[in-house]
Order: C-alpha cells, then sequence, then structure tokens
C-alpha cells in the first residue's frame, strides 16, 4: 500500500487548511523557483522520464504532448496556452473536485511549472459550471497566490510572467473533450474541432496550447521535485505513478483513494471502500474507469490489475480510474441503459452516426431492459454500435457505445433470458436463445 | 411569467463584466459569453429572456444568434422561469445505483411538482439532470448553486421541507463527511493533515 509520505494529495480530504498557509505546510510552493531555473528542456525530459500518463482519461504520455510545443528558438510570435481540463463530467468520476476545493495550489504550482515547461504565460483552467463553491475556492486561491507574487509579472521571482485565469463553463460533458473546450472557451458552441491541426500547432485562438487534466497538471510539481524515478517506482512499467481512484456505487465506503498504479481492483475495493455490499461474491460487475469503459464480470475483477495495460487486456480500459461497483441486485440492463441515456443527452449534435445513432442505442437498450425485444436486435445493436464506433469527430460517440458492447459481451444470457421470459408471459413461442443454444 | 421586455445589467455587474472581459486579450471578448449569461442569468432569478440575451449580445458585439445557441447549447442556461430553489436531481447510474429513484419520489410528495415542473407558489422547480461528478457521495442533489450530498429520503426531505420554509440548510455531505473520505474512518492520509 503506498505510504502516506508517498501520496502527493495530502489534503485530499479536507481535514487541513485549503489556502495558501496549508498548503505552504503541505510543501507546496516550496522553492518553485529551483524547478523553473531547471529550464523547458529538462522539466520536459524529466517528465517523460517518469512516464506519467494524461490522467483525464485517454493516458496519453504527458512529456510527449509537451514536446509537441514550438520548442524557444521555433516560437514564431504567438503566444503559448496551457489549458487545464477542469470540465470533469465522466459519470463515475469525482476525482478532480476534491484537488480543486482541497487543494488547489497544487493545482495552480502545476500551472506554473507545466506552464513554463511549455513556454505559457498564461494558463486557462476550463472548471465545469456546477462546481460553483470549487471554482470559489480555487478563484480565492488564485488572489493568494498572485498577492504572494507566486504567479504574476514575476512568478516566484523567477522573471517569467504567468496569469492563471479561471473560466466557468455552463454544463456540457462535451467540453472535457479538448478541442471542445478550446471552442467553448472561445465564445461558442462547444463542438469539437477537426484534428489535425492539434492544439500543440493550433489551438486556442489559433495558438499553440497544451491541454491537461487536472490531476496530470497537479501531479507535475511533485514529481519534478522527487525525481522521476521516485514517481516510476510505483505501478507497472508503461503504466508507472499514482493515481486518484474514484469508487462509487455498491461498496461499503464510497471514497476517493489516492493509491499505486497497478493496484489489483479487489485490493483496492477492499482496502479502502470497506468491500462491496455484501461481501465480494455478491459482486456483480464492475466499471473500472468511468461510464466509457466497458464494465467487466465479477471473475475478471477477481484478479484484474488497475492499470492501462492490464484494462486494456481484458477489452476496457482504465479512463479516469472512477470504479463503479455494482452488486447482485442491481438490473445491469438499466444500469447501462442509464449511461445510453447519458450519452444520447450530452452528444454535441455535429455528427450524424452520433447525434441519431446515440438515440437508436437508447431506444433499443429502453427495450431490452423489458426484454421486449427479439433476439436478433441484440446482434443488430452489436452492429449498430460498431457502424457508430470511429465514424465520428471525437470520442463521445465510441464512449456512448462500449459500454453497451461490454454488456452484451459480458452478459448477453441475461439479455436473452428477458426476452424469452417477456414472450412467454404473452403466450408466444419462445425464441432460441443463442447463447443458451450454444 | 411572461417574458421581460428590456434587460440591462446594474452597475455593478457592469463592472464584474468588464472584469470578465480583461481576462481575454484584446479582441477576444466573445470568450466571456458563458460568464456574461451567468451574470444575466442571476440578475433575471435563474432564467435568460430574449432581452438579456441580446443586452449579452450588444456588449460583447456578437450577432444575437451565436448568444442564443450558446444559451441553447450549454443545459445550464434555462430559458423558461425557473422556481425559487431549481432542483437538480442526478439520475446518472453512480446515484442511481445509490437510490436516486428515492430521492425523485421524496422530491414529488415534498414539492408537489413532477420533473420538469414549477410548483404554483413558484418555490421549487423539479428537474433530473446528468452526472453531476459527486459520485462518491452518491445519491446528491444540486440545488441552485449547491451540492446536498450523502442524500437518503429522509435527510433530503429534510432539506427541501426546511427550503419549504424558507430556511438555509447546511449544504453538502447530509451525513456529516467532510469531502469523500471512507464513512468507517480514514484508511489513508492518517497520520498527515490531520488535527
Amino acid at each position: 500500500m503506498l505510504a502516506d509520505q508517498d501520496r502527493i494529495f495530502k489534503n485530499l480530504y479536507g481535514q487541513d487548511d485549503w489556502r495558501l498557509e496549508g498548503a505552504r505546510r503541505r510543501g507546496i510552493w516550496d522553492n518553485t523557483k529551483a524547478l523553473l531555473e531547471l529550464g523547458r528542456e529538462k522539466l520536459v525530459e524529466e517528465i517523460k522520464e517518469s512516464g506519467l500518463r494524461g490522467r483525464g482519461g485517454a493516458g496519453f504520455p504527458t512529456g510527449m504532448k509537451w514536446s509537441f510545443m514550438p520548442p524557444e528558438d521555433r516560437r514564431d510570435g504567438r503566444p503559448h496556452y496551457l489549458i487545464v481540463n477542469a470540465d470533469e463530467s465522466e459519470p463515475g468520476t469525482c476525482k478532480d473536485r476534491e484537488i480543486l476545493r482541497y487543494d488547489p495550489h497544487t493545482l495552480i504550482e502545476g500551472c506554473l511549472v507545466s506552464g513554463f515547461a511549455i513556454g505559457a504565460n498564461a494558463a486557462y483552467i476550463y472548471i465545469r459550471g456546477e462546481f460553483y463553491s470549487e471554482a470559489s475556492h480555487l478563484s480565492q486561491a488564485i488572489a493568494e497566490a498572485y498577492e504572494a507574487g507566486l504567479i504574476g509579472k514575476d512568478a516566484c521571482r523567477s522573471g517569467w510572467q504567468f496569469d492563471v485565469y479561471l473560466h466557468r463553463g455552463a454544463g456540457a460533458y462535451i467540453c472535457g473533450e479538448e478541442t471542445a473546450l478550446l471552442e467553448s472557451l472561445e465564445g461558442k458552441k462547444g463542438q469539437p474541432r477537426l484534428k489535425p491541426p492539434f492544439p500543440a500547432a493550433c489551438g486556442l485562438y489559433g495558438c499553440p496550447s497544451t491541454v491537461n487534466n487536472v490531476e496530470t497538471i497537479a501531479v507535475a510539481p511533485t514529481i519534478i521535485r522527487r525525481g522521476a524515478s521516485w514517481f516510476s517506482s510505483f505501478g507497472r512499467e508503461n503504466n508507472t505513478g499514482t493515481k486518484i481512484y474514484s469508487i462509487s456505487g455498491h461498496v461499503n465506503n464510497p471514497c476517493n483513494v489516492e493509491e499505486v498504479m497497478s493496484i489489483p481492483l479487489k485490493e483496492l475495493i477492499d482496502k479502502h471502500a470497506g468491500g462491496v455490499r455484501g461481501g465480494w461474491d455478491n459482486l456483480q460487475a464492475i466499471i473500472p474507469g468511468g461510464s466509457s469503459t466497458p464494465c467487466l464480470s465479477k471473475s475478471i475483477c477477481d484478479d484484474v490489475l488497475m492499470d492501462f495495460d492490464s484494462l486494456r487486456e481484458h477489452n476496457t480500459g482504465l479512463g479516469t480510474a472512477a470504479v463503479i461497483v455494482m452488486d447482485k441486485s442491481t438490473d445491469i440492463v438499466e444500469a447501462i441503459a442509464r449511461l445510453s441515456h447519458f450519452y444520447r443527452h450530452e452528444s454535441c449534435g455535429q455528427c450524424t452516426p452520433c447525434r441519431e445513432g446515440m438515440g437508436w442505442v437508447y431506444r433499443v437498450m429502453q427495450r431490452l431492459v423489458t426484454g421486449d425485444a427479439e433476439i436478433d436486435e441484440i446482434d443488430m445493436l452489436w452492429d449498430l454500435t460498431k457502424q457508430i464506433e470511429g465514424h465520428t469527430i471525437c470520442a463521445l460517440a465510441d464512449g456512448g457505445v462500449w459500454p453497451v458492447q461490454g454488456l452484451i459481451r459480458h452478459f448477453r444470457p441475461e439479455l436473452e433470458r428477458r426476452i424469452v421470459e417477456r414472450k412467454t408471459a404473452a403466450g408466444e413461442p419462445a425464441p432460441v436463445a443463442a447463447a443458451v443454444a450454444e | 411569467m411572461s417574458d421581460i421586455e428590456t434587460f440591462e445589467f446594474s452597475e455593478a455587474d457592469k463592472a464584474r463584466c468588464d472584469e470578465i472581459v480583461a481576462r481575454y486579450p484584446e479582441g477576444r471578448q466573445q470568450s466571456g459569453v458563458i460568464p456574461l449569461l451567468d451574470l444575466a442569468q442571476r440578475a433575471c432569478g435563474g432564467w435568460l429572456p430574449t432581452a438579456a440575451i441580446e443586452h449579452v449580445a450588444d456588449r460583447l458585439d456578437m450577432p444575437n444568434i451565436r448568444v442564443l445557441e450558446v444559451a441553447s447549447f450549454y443545459s445550464m442556461f434555462n430559458l423558461k422561469p425557473v422556481g425559487k430553489n431549481f432542483v437538480q436531481l442526478c439520475r446518472t447510474t453512480p446515484c442511481w445505483l445509490c437510490g436516486s429513484d428515492d430521492l425523485r419520489q421524496v422530491a414529488a410528495e415534498v414539492t408537489g411538482c413532477g420533473l420538469g415542473e414549477t410548483s404554483g407558489d413558484g418555490v421549487f422547480t423539479v428537474v433530473e439532470v446528468e452526472c453531476l461528478g459527486a459520485c462518491c457521495n452518491a445519491p446528491m442533489v444540486q440545488i441552485n448553486d449547491d451540492y446536498y450530498e450523502d442524500l437518503t429520503a429522509d435527510n433530503f426531505r429534510t432539506v427541501l421541507e426546511a427550503l419549504k420554509r424558507g430556511e438555509t440548510p447546511d449544504v453538502g455531505s447530509q451525513t456529516g463527511r467532510t469531502g469523500s473520505e471512507p464513512a468507517d474512518g480514514l484508511t489513508s492520509l492518517t497520520g498527515l493533515g490531520a488535527d
């Protein structure tokens, strides 16, 4: 288990003062100037070596992303921007909220260090509009940092000018997609842009920009302070570091907790969340990484590790590491149908396969909940999800169909049982269920 | 409830508009459209009449349609009047697993509102919304700017009844949690930060 002194977020639960004084006591803003003195290249190199992968869901290597920004000798006069994605909206995910409200200075210091590393003089933090009190804490913390000279004209007396601006969104899951976020920040509907060009070439206001998740930015200063090898000593190769896990649903003690990467899922739940309600054997399924990641049946949950590669092997993903636990009392079809409802609601409407497809998927899912369907409609639904996947500008539709694919993959007999039962009750001839026939 | 004929920001809000626009580079004032619509919505009692949308468009030198487009795209903007307490019940899977259906029942009983309805006295509007990002404190509800978390049918009823009497119930966890720590005792951060 991760030792407390190796935890980056020491005020995750808000037991201590979240303001500047408390933050300084926890080691934040401790000689930040020295970190900047390492220089842009060294900072990017260190983050690359640490193996840090983006904590917002896609898991892209952070150091590599930073290295896409034009270096000092190839700047063309356009400003560079750091954009922090605090539009936390993936169902099950509630980790950034804790950083924003209880440890906002980790993020602001992270903005300075990461911003400097990509040559930016300004950071915009795009926070979901519903996080009102979180935005309030963050904006007070930004004011404190200006007041103390930690950011501003001469940030930490480093000679580097650095401004941090808070921007509140207004309720749109799609704005968590990086180019939709940029559109929204420019005052438009949050509809994703075609890529390329990527934000590092042409991002906010057409300038080189890097968009990173809150947790990714907030861990950067500690990685630099303690060294890449410290960070990469946790977890497995290619899956290094510590991570905040959000554990929700049918556990005895739902919680956020910072743990090592690659921790066994069962250990994570037993140790920190008080176990599955009614005991491990009462487990039906787990969504391991937020709503977009396909669910896993219990037999896989028994020994799967919580990291990118291990979950990938089981056709799902680490995503945001938001673990949604469902015990045997759960109507698993309804649980996934609710997610289909979510994606239908959140589709931005730009691409036809998503705008229309999310509605179709939800309507079929609704009928599968009650069994009011034909057996071959399960195959039709599977085909439909495959026709949607990969055919849209952004990954919202992919995330919308993956949970349905996970359901069919692991719970097809349950879908068929409902159809057969309903037909039998109505006096119709029982269809031959493929899963039973096999 | 009729539309509002004219709208103008108060002097205090005008100053806030200027502060907001100053966060963005010269000529990029359009970036301020969401924050300005938010200010306008607050000034209008929780919704955006056409006059407010047009006023924001004028102020930011944007065509009205571009502002209307933003106002209708984002779910936090209401284009119709709402009650004094805008009750948003989270319906997404993590809250549903923990009993959000019970909360909808309680909301209907206390406020008399079905989903999407405003009570006759204008005290409540009840809607269902998608995930609000507090899943480790599920089920939860947002009322105006505040989150009410770790809800049960009973403690939610207490919150709504207090609001009905015009009182201000405590926000946040209704079971005494500070944040999203395990309710039965800490499993980490036991020696650090705690008093």
